[in-house]
């Protein structure tokens, strides 16, 4: 049975879904085409990632009832749904970090011959599928716990790929990603949609939307608000039915050129095993802005301030004292905080309340009883001021969605009221309100006297939010730019095409 | 992506927890055998390494199923009282005919593994801690001997004690049971789809889950083998000792000692990580250790005192390493 390109491959109809009581999905409809790229937007929490789960088999709907290629199905388990042709992409990593790309691509599907595991079938499909989206590079019987986050991803996509699936879900594929991959990944969804595998595209960042889909899909709080050709869309309109609201100002004024205060954090010469020795001031009042590609040190350097891998050689001072971080702890300690790029693994105890999570780093340096109301009063202020949407502050955090994670952590870190403050991809998987909130607030900080450090891959927020940026290039500063840089400026000290201070215009 | 980043990342030391045991196998050889040199005596002589692959052979076996248990997430503390129930299954049923011989290791076979599917369905379906639950089952068993039994019963058949004390030029028939067993499990693990699900469970079971993995099956399974090789270890027992013993589990510390082999075979408690040949040298460190205090004729409360320090120690030092690589990782993704 041929299905003609009328029939969607995949649709959903009056979807339903509740967890304990709470509804997350209501009466929601979707139809996916061959050759489709679906965007689903909306805010965290709007229940995206639980209609895709449902699609996957993860979840069993309340309600609702699934088509594919118009015959009705029940998907039991994931299993289901892998046999059914449905691949997906979750918004977390998926992978395990022990074992091979191999047996990772393969898992719940090894190639079998003569009752046993064939491995060098595994292997040898796994090289083709790599090659085939063009990733030779990765060996197939590396340990996916030595690839960068990209390749990763990269292997996350050839799992789903071995599949067959003629559905594909991503869920926040690029989230992890720096920009120059996600040019990758477009061609890679491209090259998908020729061969006729219908694309379900989860995304917050409205360019992806844009570039790729040919119709898209809102949620609002579990509802469907609209579904529209892409062509018809623009972006405004988008913001206003996943919003609710008009969205008009994109960033926050920047500070008076000339106003950042005293000297909050200054390095001099200050390297270790994976920076060469770095120079860097960070004022009082300002953000800079810190720029580069995935592995170029940005991170490292975030990292050695906090302590975690500190700095072997040269000099930390904090507000002119010279200081010694060498923990987590006595950076805290010092007033320092910190925003993990990677929040499942370092940032949060999923078993734990959101109130929990977000008290962690005070209880942790200031393990006093009697300040506690204070405390959680100005706790659960700010996981207001962020928007978090939960159940409760009682919640386990596990339960909530991707971007609403995020938002406890900053919660957290901004609850210590630190001087200085370090944020990897502060808006990573965060939803357009929330992330002007978010950017507000960081400048309100720095208002308010902070020092901020704030990496970004996302070149327009790290232009619109950076009253300086410094961009880094193999461990090392590659050049410094001033506010409101051109992109270019930014990717060509970043990739090494201009070497100087004095970038291009 | 960039091949860059892959080429550093590929240039990084290989460094598996599971080599350390080798060494500190050949170690305990060298520190262990001038000590009992210089005590007068000699560790390697052809008598006392027979009894010491003797020794390692009944703790191995059950160390073998213990191994896939914690590879796979889970845990069994049932094993000691497994083992002391079988023996006794055993030399019941054959009292001492030959004829019965193979309908008495049938029926070891089913007590066990009915035992290990109990723990699966408690641990899978009720979802109680894997510790309790075979914490639980271990003394309902344990109940049972109590109760039933003062002192040693039932009695084997000369044939069956062949395989508690003949060897195979010098290595003892039982020892080359051990390494069947480890030999059938590490194929099993390597080469098997259910090996590589079981692994993926341990490493994490949501993954496991989202990949399609029966992550319960698996579990149930693997529940399964590793009370049989408890089993089996009782089926030696019972050939040794020429009778069935309802404390001889227990008394063993069979439960505890089978982790400790596994742990110090370099298998991460928390699962997904490790391997049987890791497995194989924690049990001769351990038999090694143990022969070596025979000889001396050291207290056995400092000779616990030891073990415990080997133990805790080995634990330190995979920890370190595994904390190492895991932050240059990170710092590679950096
Ligand atoms: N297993 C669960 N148990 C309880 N609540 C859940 C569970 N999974 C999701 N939720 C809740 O359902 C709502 C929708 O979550 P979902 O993950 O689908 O949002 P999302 O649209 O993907 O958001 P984001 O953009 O942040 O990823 C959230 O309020 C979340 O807390
Ligand atoms: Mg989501």
């Amino acid at each position: 049975m041929q299905p003609d390109s009328d029939q969607p491959l995949l649709r959903m109809r009056g979807v339903g879904k509740s967890f304990f009581g709470v509804r997350v999905l209501d009466d929601v409809d979707l139809d996916l085409h061959p050759g489709q790229v679906h965007a689903l937007v909306g805010e965290n929490g709007a229940g995206k990632s639980t209609l895709m789960k449902i699609a996957s088999g993860v979840y069993q709907p309340d309600s609702g009832s699934l088509e594919l290629s118009g015959r009705p199905v029940t998907l039991p388990d994931p299993r289901a749904a892998q046999t059914a042709g449905i691949g997906i992409i979750h918004q977390e990593f998926n992978l395990l970090p022990e074992r091979t790309v191999a047996e990772n691509v393969f898992l719940g599907r090894e190639p079998m011959r003569r009752g046993l595991v064939d491995r060098r079938a595994m292997q040898a499909r796994t090289a083709e599928l790599l090659a085939g989206i063009g990733e030779a590079a990765i060996a197939p019987q590396t340990r996916v716990g030595r690839l960068s986050v990209a390749q990763q991803q990269v292997v996350e996509i050839v799992k789903a790929l071995a599949l067959d699936a003629r559905v594909l879900i991503m869920d926040e594929p690029t989230a992890s990603l720096a920009e120059h991959e996600v040019e990758l990944l477009y061609a890679l969804v491209r090259r998908l949609q020729q061969r006729g595998i219908g694309i379900l595209y989860v995304s917050h960042r409205l360019t992806e939307v844009f570039d790729l889909s040919g119709r898209i899909t809102v949620l609002k709080d579990g509802r469907r608000v609209t579904t529209l050709d892409t062509a018809e869309a623009t972006a405004d309109t988008l913001v206003r039915h996943m919003v609710g609201r008009e969205l008009s100002h994109y960033f926050p004024e920047r500070a008076v050129p000339g106003s950042a205060g005293a000297s909050r954090l200054q390095l001099s010469a200050a390297g270790n095993g994976r920076l060469r020795p770095v120079d860097l001031e960070l004022r009082s009042g300002e953000v800079l802005g810190v720029g580069g590609l995935q592995g170029s040190g940005r991170s490292a350097l975030a990292r050695a301030v906090f302590g975690i891998d500190g700095f072997r050689t040269g000099q930390l001072l904090l507000d002119g004292v010279p200081v010694r971080v060498r923990s987590p702890r006595q950076a805290v300690r010092a007033g320092i905080a910190y925003v993990t790029e990677d929040r499942k693994g370092e940032g949060l105890v999923l078993s734990q309340s959101v109130l929990d999570n977000a008290l962690l780093a005070q209880r942790a340096v200031n393990p006093r009883w009697f300040a506690r109301n204070a405390r959680t009063t100005t706790v659960r202020e700010l996981l207001d001021a962020v928007e978090v949407h939960a159940a409760g502050t009682d919640q386990e955090i596990r339960y909530l969605s991707g971007g609403n994670q995020q938002k406890v952590i900053l919660a957290r870190w901004l609850a210590m009221k630190p001087r200085v403050l370090l944020f990897d991809e502060p808006t990573r998987g965060i939803d357009v309100g929330a992330k002007a909130a978010i950017h507000d607030l960081i400048r309100k900080l720095a208002a308010d006297g902070a020092a901020v450090l704030m990496i970004s891959s996302e070149l327009p927020e790290l232009i619109g939010m950076s009253d300086r940026i410094v961009v880094m290039r193999d461990g090392a500063i590659a050049g410094e730019l001033p506010a409101g840089s051109s992109e270019e400026a930014v990717m060509s000290l970043a990739t090494g095409a201009a070497t100087s201070t004095e970038a291009p215009e | 992506m960039s091949t860059d980043t892959l080429r550093t990342r590929l240039r990084l030391p290989q460094l598996d927890a599971t080599n350390g045991v080798w060494p500190a196998l050949a170690l305990a050889l060298i520190v262990g055998g001038s000590l009992v040199a210089i005590d007068g005596g000699s560790l390697f002589t052809e008598s006392s390494m027979i009894s010491l692959l003797q020794r390692a052979a009944g703790l191995g076996i059950v160390a073998v199923g213990q191994t896939i248990a914690i590879l796979a997430g889970s845990l069994d503390l049932s094993v000691a009282y497994v083992i002391s129930l079988t023996s006794l299954v055993a030399a019941e049923t054959m009292a001492g005919s030959d004829g019965m011989v193979l309908p008495a290791i049938l029926a070891v076979l089913a007590v066990s593994a009915a035992i290990g599917l109990l723990n699966g369905l408690l641990i899978t379906k009720l979802r109680i801690n894997a510790f309790i639950a075979t914490l639980g089952v271990g003394l309902l068993v344990k109940g049972y001997l109590e109760q039933g039994y003062a002192g040693p019963a039932g009695s084997v058949p000369t044939s069956f004690q062949h395989l508690g004390y003949d060897r195979v030029g010098p290595v003892p028939l039982s020892f080359l049971l051990f390494a069947a067993v480890a030999a059938a499990v590490w194929f099993t693990l390597r080469s098997t789809r259910y090996g590589h699900h079981l692994i993926a469970t341990g490493g994490d079971l949501d993954v496991a889950r989202l990949s399609g993995v029966r992550t319960d099956r698996v579990l149930i399974r693997t529940h399964v083998i590793c009370s049989l090789c408890a089993g089996i270890a009782g089926l030696y027992l019972a050939s040794r000792l020429g009778a069935g013993a309802p404390r001889v589990g227990a008394e063993g510390g069979y439960d505890l000692e089978s982790i400790a082999a596994v742990v110090l075979g370099g298998t991460v408690l928390a699962g997904g990580r490790g391997g049987v040949t890791g497995t194989v040298g924690g049990v001769l460190l351990l038999a090694v250790i143990d022969g070596v205090f025979n000889q001396l004729e050291v207290d056995s409360f400092f000779k616990q005192m030891v073990r415990g320090v080997v133990i805790v120690a080995a634990v330190a030092v995979y920890a370190l390493r595994l904390r190492r690589t895991s932050d240059r990782r990170k710092a590679a993704v950096a």
